[in-house]
């Protein structure tokens, strides 16, 4: 194996005997950085943050530090952390491994991440259908508590924090930062108007707040565990630290792994690490970041820029075995890093059937308070589920991108993009599939005129 | 008189479709481009209610100044700073003007979102303008030919959802025809504090309801059916009654309590079909209580009054006004001024009032006993008024009312048999608690009236008036306000505008007659110096406060 694992998040997950407990995680070390960095002062732990470049692992990839640094300087109001443990991202299942695997280290990464922000009252918004995982945190809650890790004068200290789990409605939506607030003050998930209600102003009780994904809460303890300039030398410039792959699809070993971020390729990944693509098939499309993100088709070359060392530009040709996974990259071969889950799809895959099983999930999935994705994401769906049964007709290509077209970007939240990014991408990566659909069968439905 | 005071405002540099213009700072975009006379169309979007930019049709273009090394903006040559154009589309509902940005409302790319916005509104909504009552003046029409494409693409099956939903009392729901703009939700739950609407399910699929268990019946429900931009919301009382293109719209004031919510009457050949509110910022807003909206259907109820007539024995004869007014004029004169009682209405116009007074001037003065009924009642947080009567401060302005003071020695000189002559004016004795035996010992009863009643039915003559809707006058409303009513429709058969039977009456017991409702109020305002310097075209649509204290 080319690329070996660099486990920090993953330490001790699937390690024989390691459980759940809190005896077990203090057997490991647990808490001693959350003890000592409630020594430091907040500015120096935002400040560590903020060197080590960590960015959110939720799928925007949005730096941490700058995030945390959006609370107004003049704020009066109480400041909210939320753990965004909604992974609703097709594809996307590593933040289930630490809720269900090492929930200390995640309190662990709240505590300290509470702490630098002045956080006294925060939340794990855990999505509905993980009934034990909010069971595994309330337990882990109440340990730490008994401990004295949480509740009041943490350790002796000045500072006291509480953490409320609570448990989604059971929507995607929910994971979007501003519909997760809205659902978590008793509301529909709607999605809010930014601006004005950018989280940091305007969030939870319209009070500043902080949102952050479970993986990246647990990163700021191996970011103190280190420092933030030790830790900014893991992984690439820019794409700092370590992350969490979810790799699902047509490989011989789906999983999870854990790397430096943009140390490893998309080529290493799937047939170093996963093993290859099942039954010595052919590789024939990847999806990089999560259903949402725009697929990647095997025989194409994506011309990206790299930064050299000394700090020159360099252009060049790659195969998609050759792209590094991380958050640049991905975005300069025209997708994204998004939420780590990679969908491997070999030859034997029809991307109408796949687009369609996309566009259904989506379609269910919208909240429809805005119109674009409300109506578009339907009409797409009944597209291409119309194509996979035959009833495609010559001009529903070019209806289907232009309907994508319509939504993205203009839409509430970014529900819009994740909707059409993958109707826009399959058409454009693949389109001699959908035309041979069209070729199939006409149909001669009549053009209704408007009222 | 107060003139209107404009709040200083700070006014901001903004690029408007290419013109610099100066504009109040956080006026948002919708309503900049309107000062300018330019619409960017929108659904959700209400000035009275909460931003939620869920329609995403009041796209724009939007741009900020470019900004130098030195953090100040590029000047261009024209001294104007250089824009940086956003590559995505705003919602001008939530873009506040700050100095130095820059919109497109009409660029080839917000055309196209427009299209894109239209189609999507479009695709699932039934395509059945003819027969729905939203036509005329639906939102979902007028910009659909404004901005919308010429064909569907759409060849799917349509989502179906619920028809003929009974939401509430006055308000029907067709989910299908919802945009689901949330304006009703927002309006019930922000301004009327009722939370009683929401929706449910997910996506394409979602419905406007209402609670389960609360039906959505509070008092200002209609105000949802005019602020639906679509026909969504209808009301049970007008849908299906008119089409909308065939109402004749004026402008006129509710008479149903003293706060005087501004209003437009629809119309038809000589029928009242609806009452919807109409702006005023310093009295209703735009909105108006569900009561006041339904109470004109009295005007066309089957006991109204059109005729004059003269009792004979038991039995009414109809006749003519000479007739009628010849034989009131002379009973009025067969009786000393401390044997004549007039019960007058605060729901009547300043005008009438004014009118009366005079009445009781050329009768004798204050000998003559002179009242009004006060209608206390409850109000409500929002345009309901403590006072039922619209007009009580012009009854108390020209004298006319004595706050009910008098009732009492009405009711015991009715039982007594003092007053031989009662004028009856819009009021029903009965309701002052004097019986029907103690009716029957007046000698001269009189009634002005709309609608048949006990004291009408006990009158020796019958004088049919006139409706809210069916006159010219001014009334002053609870907080001092002078409005004006018009005239929708032309009094029934052969009733007649109270002012001329006033002035009719007075003429013929030799006092001064006008010429038109105008000169009546020229004479107010010569008389009364709280409206001095008025005249009725000079109160305007939007009304004046008076100031009573100069």
């Amino acid at each position: 194996m080319a690329v070996e694992e660099k486990r920090l998040i993953f330490k001790h997950i699937d390690q024989p005997g390691y459980t759940i407990d809190i005896d077990c995680y203090l057997r490991n070390g647990g808490y001693e950085i959350a003890k000592k960095a409630l020594t430091l002062k907040q500015a120096d732990i935002i400040n560590e943050v903020k060197a080590s470049g960590l960015r959110g692992r939720g799928g925007a990839g949005f730096g941490c530090g700058l995030k945390w640094s959006f609370i107004p300087p003049t704020n009066t109001k109480p400041v909210y952390l939320i753990c965004n443990a909604d992974e609703s991202e097709p594809g996307t299942f590593k933040d289930r491994q630490i809720i269900y695997k090492d929930p200390h280290q995640l309190l662990e990464g709240m505590l300290i991440s509470c702490y630098a922000n002045r956080v006294s009252l925060a939340y794990i918004y855990i999505r509905g259908e993980f009934p034990d995982g909010a069971k595994i945190l309330e337990r882990a809650i109440e340990e730490a508590k008994k401990h004295n890790f949480l509740g009041k004068n943490i350790l002796g200290s000045d500072y006291s924090l509480e953490i409320y789990v609570h448990r989604g409605a059971g929507a995607y939506i929910c994971g979007e930062e501003t519909g997760l607030i809205e659902s978590l003050e008793g509301k529909r998930a709607y999605p809010r108007i930014k601006p004005p209600y950018f989280p940091a102003v305007l969030g939870l009780y319209q009070c500043p707040t902080i949102v952050n994904n479970v993986e990246t809460l647990c990163h700021v303890k191996h970011i103190m565990a280190i420092g933030g300039a030790e830790y900014a030398k893991l992984g690439t410039p820019n794409n700092t630290g370590t992350r969490i792959l979810c790799v699902s699809g047509d490989v011989n070993k789906p999983g999870y792994y854990e790397f430096e971020v943009g140390k490893i390729t998309l080529g290493e990944l799937i047939y170093d690490v996963c093993a290859g693509i099942r039954n010595g098939n052919q590789l024939k499309a990847i999806i990089p970041g999560g259903s949402s993100a725009k697929v990647l088709r095997a025989d194409e070359t994506f011309k990206i820029k790299q930064k050299q060392a000394d700090g020159s530009m360099i252009e060049k040709s790659i195969t998609i075995n050759d792209i590094p996974m991380d958050f640049d990259t991905m975005a300069a071969a025209g997708s994204m890093a998004g939420s780590g889950g990679v969908i491997v799809m070999d030859h034997t895959r029809d991307m109408v059937e796949a687009l369609a099983n996309i566009n259904e999930f989506y379609a269910h999935e919208s909240c429809g308070q805005c119109t674009p994705c409300r109506e578009g994401s339907l009409w797409m769906k009944k597209i291409t589920t119309r194509m996979t049964h035959g009833g495609a007709r010559k001009e529903d290509l070019g209806l289907l991108k232009n309907v994508a077209d319509n939504i993205a970007g203009r839409t509430i939240c970014a529900f819009g993009e994740a909707c059409s990014w993958p109707t826009q991408s399959f058409i454009a990566k693949f389109p001699e599939e959908f035309e041979n659909k069209t070729k199939t069968e006409t149909l001669s439905e009549p053009i209704r005129t408007a009222a | 008189m107060i003139a209107p005071t404009e709040t200083a405002k700070e006014f901001v540099n903004i690029q408007l479709d290419g013109q610099w213009v100066q504009v109040p700072k956080g006026m948002n975009v919708i309503e900049v481009a309107k000062a300018f006379g330019k619409l960017i169309p929108h659904y959700c979007y209400h000035p009275k209610l909460q931003v939620v930019g869920n329609c995403r049709m009041c796209l724009i273009e939007m741009g900020t100044p470019k900004m130098g090394p030195d953090r100040k903006p590029i000047l261009g040559a024209d001294g104007r700073p250089e824009i940086a154009w956003m590559p995505r589309p705003q919602i001008g509902c939530a873009t506040n003007a700050t100095e130095g940005m820059a919109f497109r409302t009409d660029s080839p790319l917000i055309q196209e979102c427009r299209k894109g916005v239209m189609e999507f509104l479009l695709i699932n909504h039934p395509l059945d303008c003819p027969i729905c009552d939203q036509a005329g003046e639906c939102q979902l029409q007028e910009f659909s030919v404004e901005f919308g494409g010429e064909k569907s693409r759409f060849v799917e099956n349509k989502v179906k959802k619920p028809k003929r939903v009974d939401l509430g009392e006055r308000i029907v729901l067709d989910d299908e025809r919802c945009v689901l703009c949330s304006r009703c939700i927002r309006f019930t739950r922000d301004v009327v504090g009722d939370d009683c609407l929401g929706f449910v399910s997910r996506g394409s699929h979602t419905v406007l309801t209402a609670h389960p268990d609360k039906p959505f019946n509070n008092n200002y429900s209609l105000n949802t059916v005019d602020i639906c931009p679509v026909g969504a919301l209808t009301s049970k009382d007008f849908r299906f009654k008119m089409r909308v293109w065939f109402l004749k719209e004026t402008p006129s004031i509710c008479t149903s309590c003293g706060t005087g919510c501004n209003t437009v009457i629809g119309s038809r050949e000589g029928v009242v079909y609806r009452q919807t509110p109409r702006e005023n910022e310093a009295v209703n807003q735009c909105w108006m209580c569900d009561y006041g909206r339904l109470n004109f259907h009295y005007l066309n109820d089957e006991k109204r009054l059109t005729q004059p007539q003269v009792r004979v024995k038991q039995d009414f004869f109809p006749t003519d006004w000479d007739d009628v007014l010849s034989q009131v004029a002379s009973s009025l004169k067969n009786v000393s001024p401390n044997e004549i009682a007039i019960l007058a209405s605060a729901r009547m116009t300043n005008e009438e009032l004014f009118l009366v007074k005079q009445l009781q001037k050329q009768l004798g003065g204050d000998a003559v006993l002179l009242d009004i009924l006060p209608r206390p009642q409850k109000t409500d947080h929002l345009l309901v008024c403590d006072d039922g009567n619209p007009n009580s401060q012009g009854a108390q302005l020209f004298g006319v009312s004595q706050k009910g003071k008098k009732l009492e020695t009405l009711r015991q000189g009715i039982a007594s048999g003092k007053y031989r002559l009662v004028l009856a004016l819009h009021e029903d004795l009965t309701k002052l608690g004097v019986s029907s035996e103690n009716l029957s010992k007046i000698e001269s009863l009189i009634s002005l009236s709309l609608l048949s009643n006990a004291t009408t039915e006990a009158s020796h003559f019958i004088l049919p008036g006139a409706g809210f809707a069916e006159k010219r006058g001014s009334m002053i409303n609870v907080k001092g306000r002078l409005q004006r009513l018009n005239k929708a429709t032309a009094t029934p058969v052969d009733a007649k505008e109270d002012w001329e039977i006033f002035n009719s009456l007075i003429a013929r017991l030799g006092g001064n007659s006008f010429s038109s409702i105008e000169e009546v109020f020229k004479e107010i305002a010569a008389t009364c110096p709280a409206l001095a310097n008025l005249s009725l075209s000079k109160i305007g649509d939007q009304g004046i406060a008076l100031n009573f204290n100069s």
